[in-house]
């Protein structure tokens, strides 16, 4: 399982790239999606390789995204995923 | 409640009108003082700087008034009563503060010890010329509280009243004094503290959670808090709604300029105060104000003991105009008489409450020095021939 | 593949006001970047935050005041400095923040950041330079560099830049120290350090304006500038600043360039007052006299 997990708040985003350039371990890219302002937010591309550093939390500048670490989180079955 | 006693020099003192100030304000509960050296007003800071470190409180000097203006306000969000001194000059500098004042609903008092203007004009000389300015001076629409003090007991007494205005109506307050006011020495009586009323900040005792900064409280003056606290509230001087955040829209725009107003003017008939003088069966009423009244009364005494039906109207709150006041003298005599250390300021209110019911009369004057009495005494019989 | 319950919370948001997101600040513009580092500078210096102000200015930096969930101060232009002088000095529990812009403190601001930093008044300033008026549309401020496009040098402007390391150094502040948007972590560090002092802290943050001064310049976007950033900085902590100024496409000189003691100006106002009053001093007014 990974070490740590992404959160993308969508509707905050306002696909600037940082995320994407800075997470050390690349595990962002820009979605083709597009939220209401008609952003492209990011989506997760490599779950496995998060580390929960929360650097990408760290540049974003809308506050629209932010890693946690795998001891922080709990788990179950059910819906999880973007907000 | 009753005046802080560390504050209060009880006793009979022999002081200048600037001093008196400053005791008034020590009176007051006024424990923060932000100034820059100005003439004719540099002593009431000076007196404050040599008074509050053994009563407790802080002074200190800014490099311009621009800060002093903006430096008091903080002290006042940080938990004290805290005002400046300036004249002319320094006055026009803390406009934009002022009207921030008013913005944000931070109360405290603005001294001006006018003196001849415009620009530098006549720094020792006397004048009353910021009138308008006290009123007008900040850009938008927005109402203050201006007293004119006419006596070095009236600087006391009436600074008190000053700072009782500005916590009660969460507003800053002009204190209008002229040089000769402020330099001039004479008997000033300090009560005990106990005698004197000064009014609380109105100090919110809601939870964090139920506290609304700008909330009104039924009475369009909203209750405040103090940084450190724990409301963690936000203030700003951008157009703001209940919460105090920033909303930029015409409606909130009317609702908050409109509260600003109307919280000063249904309120009128409460905060005019003025002083009149066989006004009854009078041909002729001198309105007048600050150091002018002085003359005015000799002049008026003059006039009686030549069989002349005069009256008089000492403005002790020149904003909000006593608009009521002067419509109903006006309705009963010949004429108004108005003199002023000015090119015409006061007047101008004056003639427009009398509504053209009594003739208007001023007598202008430049500044630089007082009005004769003869000159007053001129106009009045000139005012009775009409 | 397991599900897990999002409630995790950003670190950065219990110090928003979530109620007012999103912001209006442009994409790519670096100002809510610096907020994150500032967030997390109040979570590992422990600060309680029942007992912080902050204060701004007007521009787009001065924005910060609003989106803050603390005592906040949104003040006029320039003067957000002395405002903050007179929440510390009428309540010294306070930890009081300044943060603003490059035009609002070093322009207009101008007087106020250096007689604060003389008089070493505790304020910990955090100045957000973007290196242009952004709020208004992109003029020239003292901090824009020679031969960059402004909308009020539209041929290119031509004027010294103020170092401002340099500038509040002179002027006496103890602790001084510059960093970009690209060093999120390090500013944070820098912001706890400020935290730990008493005095007139400074710490410039340098910001793209991809919509006006990187654009006008054609510097590409926020990602590139943040790129540039990356490329350009050099840490040279301690470096003389007289040394550390900034050019159109120089290097950008960044570290903890000063960290030193001086007495602060309450410090200081309480040993002068003690000395020449003795026991007549009292500090501090009575409590009950102005909400009874």
């Amino acid at each position: 399982m990974a070490k740590g997990r992404v959160s993308i708040v969508v509707e905050r985003c306002k696909a600037c790239g940082f995320c994407v350039e800075f997470c050390p371990t690349h595990v962002l890219a820009l979605s083709s999606a597009f939220n209401s302002k008609g952003y492209h937010p990011p989506h997760v591309v490599h779950p496995e390789k998060c580390s929960g550093c929360d650097l990408c939390g760290m540049y974003c500048p809308d506050f629209a995204i932010y890693g946690t670490k795998a001891g922080e989180l709990k788990v179950n079955k059910g819906t999880g995923g973007e907000k | 409640m009753k005046a802080d006693p560390h504050g209060v020099l009880t006793g009979t003192h022999f002081i200048d009108g600037d001093h008196a100030c400053c005791e008034g304000a020590l009176a007051a509960g006024a424990r923060f003082a932000a100034g820059y050296p100005i003439t004719p007003s540099t002593e009431v800071v000076e007196r404050f700087a040599a008074r509050v470190p053994t009563v407790g409180g802080t002074f200190i000097q800014m490099e311009d008034e621009l800060a002093a203006s903006i430096t008091l306000q903080g002290a006042v969000w940080g938990g004290a009563k805290a005002f400046t001194v300036t004249s002319g000059p320094g006055f026009s500098l803390m406009m934009e503060h002022i009207g921030y004042a008013a913005m944000t609903e931070t109360p405290c008092v603005f001294v001006d010890v006018q003196r001849g203007g415009p620009s530098t004009g006549l720094p020792t000389l006397p004048a009353q010329a910021d009138m308008m300015q006290a009123r007008w001076g900040s850009h938008g629409d927005y109402e203050i509280i201006a007293l004119c003090p006419n006596s070095p007991q009236e600087c006391f007494d009436l600074t008190i009243k000053a700072f009782n205005l500005a916590e009660e109506f969460r507003v800053p307050v002009m204190f209008m004094m002229d040089e000769v006011v402020g330099h001039m020495t004479e008997k000033v009586v300090i009560p005990a503290a106990d005698e004197i009323e000064v009014v609380p900040r109105r100090h919110t005792r809601k939870s964090v959670e139920d506290y609304l900064p700008y909330g009104s409280n039924g009475d369009m003056v909203p209750e405040m808090a103090h940084a450190g606290e724990g409301y963690k509230f936000h203030v700003t001087g951008l157009t703001h709604d209940e919460r105090g955040y920033p909303n930029m829209t015409p409606q909130t725009q009317d609702k908050l300029v409109r509260r600003l107003q109307n919280k000063i003017r249904s309120a009128a008939d409460r905060i005019c105060v003025f002083e009149e003088d066989v006004i009854d069966g009078a041909d002729v009423v001198v309105v007048s104000y600050g150091i002018t009244s002085r003359v005015a009364q000799r002049a008026v005494q003059m006039a009686r003991e030549r069989g002349l039906r005069v009256g008089k109207l000492r403005l002790i709150t020149a904003w909000p105009f006593p608009e009521k006041k002067i419509a109903e003298i006006a309705a009963n005599v010949k004429a108004l008489v108005v003199p002023e250390l000015n090119l015409g300021q006061m007047v101008r209110e004056v003639e427009r409450a009398a509504r053209g019911k009594a003739k208007t009369i001023g007598l202008p004057q430049a500044g630089g020095g007082v009005h004769n009495p003869d000159q007053i005494l001129n106009a009045i019989l000139e005012a009775s021939r009409c | 593949m397991l599900n897990v319950i999002d409630d995790t919370v950003n670190p950065v948001e219990p110090f928003l006001r979530s109620d007012r997101m999103p912001h209006i600040w442009c994409p790519g513009c670096g100002i809510g970047t610096t907020v994150n580092s500032f967030a997390r500078a109040l979570i590992d210096s422990k600060i309680d935050l029942e007992s912080l102000a902050l204060v701004s200015g007007i521009g787009c930096t001065g924005r910060v005041a609003g989106y803050v969930k603390l005592d906040s101060f949104h003040t006029t232009h320039g003067r957000a400095i002395p405002f903050a002088t007179g929440l510390k000095l009428a309540n010294p529990k306070l930890n009081v923040v300044v943060y603003s812009g490059d035009g609002d403190l070093s322009a207009i601001g101008g007087n106020h950041l250096i007689h604060a930093a003389r008089r070493n008044i505790d304020l910990k300033v955090i100045c957000v330079n973007n290196l242009i008026y952004a709020m208004t549309g992109g003029q020239t401020a003292p901090t824009t560099p020679g031969h960059a496009t402004t909308s009020t040098n539209p041929y290119g402007t031509f004027e010294p830049a103020f170092n401002l390391p340099h500038l509040v150094e002179a002027a006496g502040a103890v602790y001084v120290a510059r960093w970009t948007t690209f060093h999120v972590r390090q500013l944070a560090r820098s912001i706890s350090e400020a935290f730990q002092k008493k005095g007139f802290s400074f710490i410039e943050v340098i910001s793209p304006c991809p919509t006006l001064y990187q654009r006008r310049n054609k510097m590409g976007d926020g990602l590139d500038t943040m790129k540039y950033y990356k490329e350009k900085s050099k840490v040279k902590h301690a470096a003389p600043t007289s040394e550390v100024g900034l050019t159109l496409n120089g290097e950008i000189a960044v570290g903890k360039f000063v960290d030193r003691d001086r007495p602060d100006y309450q410090s200081m106002m309480r040993a002068q007052y003690v000395e020449s009053l003795g026991e007549r001093y009292i500090e501090e007014p009575e409590a009950e006299c102005v909400c009874g």
